[in-house]
């Protein structure tokens, strides 16, 4: 197929369509109307089904009721949405539902506001809901990594029954970009005949139960460590993450995500043609983090810059992988402001001349 | 020859329920396991199990089975409906998880019509957690979050789920059963009986809200609580058809009087 110039949510929801997705729940908020809204139209050409759900916790509910038949099913929302939906997500994750979750997160806490931010990694990598759980978590930087993303996330979901999340921010919601979409997409992972779905329990095959519930503590221990062993499988088979400018020889390596990634990758370009040398490492799983390829591309740098739009968040990943070997510093911007290029490349110099203090743990 | 005149419903599971004695929800599940044997949709059904303590339903059917969060039954029984609108699909409630925590999910299930059966087991108690006031406690009942029985200026009056429910313009049929005394058990079936039946017909969103006793929690003995429930629920939450998809008229249950526990005593 042809390039098409979308806008990133109407790509999400053609990608959800093109990974043959039948089934969408959700409930308005901003900044992802446009997801519910081409989802609304799209899925009844496709002999689909949108429902409007009267919250996000109804919707949390209804996607694991749809996924427990064993089909596609997703919903997207945006960070107050997606903390209404935490016990359903703790459920979907016990009962290893697979589902595609969209989070484009905006300012926070409270009710903050509607503008880009990334303060949700915490809530989406290390739990949001109660128990020992994880999810996929995936951020993409671009509109086509964005729809590539939201395809593999159903293959990811159903090859480990286990929830995904696109952790995009308002930037990759509104801004269009020239997409493809491929035909005959092999799927990135083999998928089995869901034969654990609540389906009718015909002849006497044993009833199937979607269920999180274990009573008893020993069965209930069982069921944690074949959960964490999952997620450990998935540490080992589905980090990912690129590199930007680490075939040169670096100063400062900078680690971000997202679009904020695409702001570095610029700020990169410009210190270059100052003679300063920087490179990046941009995480794509933030759940598994790419601990070990940020651990190994900081080797060739003198410090590392962590920039994100929040207070600090991902850093701490950045600080597990270095085990303390490079100094840590931060730029981040919050409350629905942008970092530029210019800003980064400003904070690279500082960092570089020593005029930048170190973020440390008292 | 032997004949078997009486065995368990197929859609029920060979075990026994922890259910304490004198509780009605082994009842309401029978009846259910029945109609759904009736009607032939064991190998279509899908339940949801609530958070409450029926939690444990999925052991009891032998049908597949979700076991949904507190109050969410509706919001789950939509999505499986949704995803498969050929399979069969009933919601299980207590009071707490539908008139308290999952009152939002009960009432956009019922306005959107969705075509599931719910089946509300009303104890006027919050029985797993261990006997806190629910909606629908009667006034002045006595629960241990409601140690001087509960006051309806500070919680108000207790809330009456089918009559709620009834006045939505959305088609769906609506009715109230008790299960307290065989007569009344013999209506509640067919009560339920026609709600799975809308279902499969495809016409409207169907619930069966269900008196029942909970005798630990109300701290009396079996025969006591049935006699309870008749002297101080039946005339609060009156018996019969609230809804019909059809529009026709509330019908009252045909039955008059004391019949039940007042006899057992
Ligand atoms: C989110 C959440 N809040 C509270 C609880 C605790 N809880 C479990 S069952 C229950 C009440 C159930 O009462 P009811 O629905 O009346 O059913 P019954 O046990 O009487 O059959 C509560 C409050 C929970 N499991 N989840």
């Amino acid at each position: 197929m042809a390039k098409k110039l979308m806008k990133g949510s109407e790509a999400i929801g053609e990608a959800a369509v093109r990974a043959n997705c039948k089934l969408f729940f959700g409930y308005p908020i901003t900044p992802q109307n446009e997801i519910p809204e081409y989802m609304s139209h799209r899925l009844p050409q496709v002999g689909g089904t949108f429902v409007q759900a009267e919250s996000e916790v109804a919707a949390s509910n209804m996607i694991y009721g749809a996924a427990g038949t064993g089909e596609r099913v997703f919903t997207s929302s945006s960070s107050p949405g997606i903390s209404l939906m935490a016990e359903g997500i703790s459920y979907l994750a016990g009962s290893e539902l697979p589902v595609v979750l969209v989070n484009i997160m905006r300012a926070g806490p409270g009710l903050g506001g509607i503008l880009p931010s990334q303060a949700d990694y915490f809530q989406a990598t290390k739990g949001g809901g109660h128990g020992d759980y994880r999810l996929l978590v995936l951020a993409p930087w671009s509109v086509q990594e964005a729809a590539d993303l939201v395809q593999d996330a159903f293959d990811l979901a159903d090859f480990y029954r286990n929830p995904v999340m696109i952790l995009g921010d308002g930037l990759i919601g509104q801004m269009m970009e020239p997409v493809e979409f491929k035909e005959n997409r092999v799927p990135c992972k083999p998928l089995k005949p869901k034969d654990w779905a609540a389906t009718g329990c015909k002849g006497d095959r044993p009833t199937n139960i979607i269920n999180s519930l274990f009573l008893d503590p020993q069965v209930l221990e069982y069921h944690n460590q074949k959960l964490k062993a999952k997620y450990d499988t998935m540490s080992r088979d589905e980090v990912r993450f690129t590199e930007y400018g680490t075939g040169d020889d670096y100063d400062l390596l900078i680690v971000a995500y997202g679009t904020v990634a695409r702001v570095c990758s610029t700020a990169i370009e410009d210190l270059r043609e100052d003679g300063i040398k920087a490179a990046m490492v941009r995480p794509i799983s933030l759940f598994p983090f790419p601990y070990e390829a940020v651990r190994r591309a900081a080797k060739k740098a003198k410090a590392v810059l962590v920039v994100e739009l929040s207070c600090g968040q991902m850093i701490e990943d950045v600080q597990l992988a270095l085990e303390g070997s490079r100094p840590v510093h931060f730029y981040g911007r919050q409350g629905g402001m942008l970092a530029s290029p210019e800003e980064v490349a400003q904070k690279a110099k500082e960092v570089l001349a020593g005029t930048s203090q170190e973020v440390r743990h008292a | 020859m032997p004949e078997t005149v009486f065995s368990r419903p197929e859609a029920l599971q060979q075990v026994t329920t922890h259910y304490c004695p004198g509780c009605t929800h082994g009842v309401i599940h029978r009846l259910v396991g029945e109609v759904v044997d009736e009607l032939g949709l064991r190998e279509r059904t899908v339940g949801i199990a609530p958070v409450g303590c029926s939690v444990l339903a999925y052991n009891y059917f032998a049908t597949d089975f979700h076991e949904a969060s507190h109050g969410r039954a509706p919001a789950v029984a939509t999505g499986v409906k949704r995803a498969r609108p050929d399979l069969i699909v009933f919601a299980y409630q207590g009071d707490g998880d539908l008139a308290s925590i999952g009152m939002a999910e009960i009432m956009h299930c019922a306005n959107r019509g969705e075509k599931v059966t719910v089946v509300f087991v009303n104890n006027a108690i919050y029985g797993m957690t261990g006997g806190q006031m629910a909606p629908t406690t009667m006034p002045g009942q006595i629960a241990t979050t409601c140690p001087l029985g509960r006051d309806v200026s500070l919680a108000g009056w207790p809330i009456r789920m089918a009559e709620l429910i009834s006045t939505l313009r959305t088609p769906a049929f609506v009715a109230r059963a008790s299960v307290h005394a065989p007569l009344y058990t013999v209506n509640a079936k067919a009560m339920l009986k026609r709600a799975f039946q809308y279902q499969v017909e495809g016409t409207c969103f169907s619930i069966v809200e269900i008196l029942s006793t909970c005798p630990t929690n109300w701290g009396l003995p079996p025969a006591e609580a049935t006699a309870w429930l008749e002297d101080n629920m039946l005339p609060y939450y009156p018996l019969g058809v609230f809804k019909t998809p059809g529009g026709e008229d509330r019908a009252p249950l045909p039955l008059g009087g004391r019949i039940g526990a007042s006899h057992a005593k």
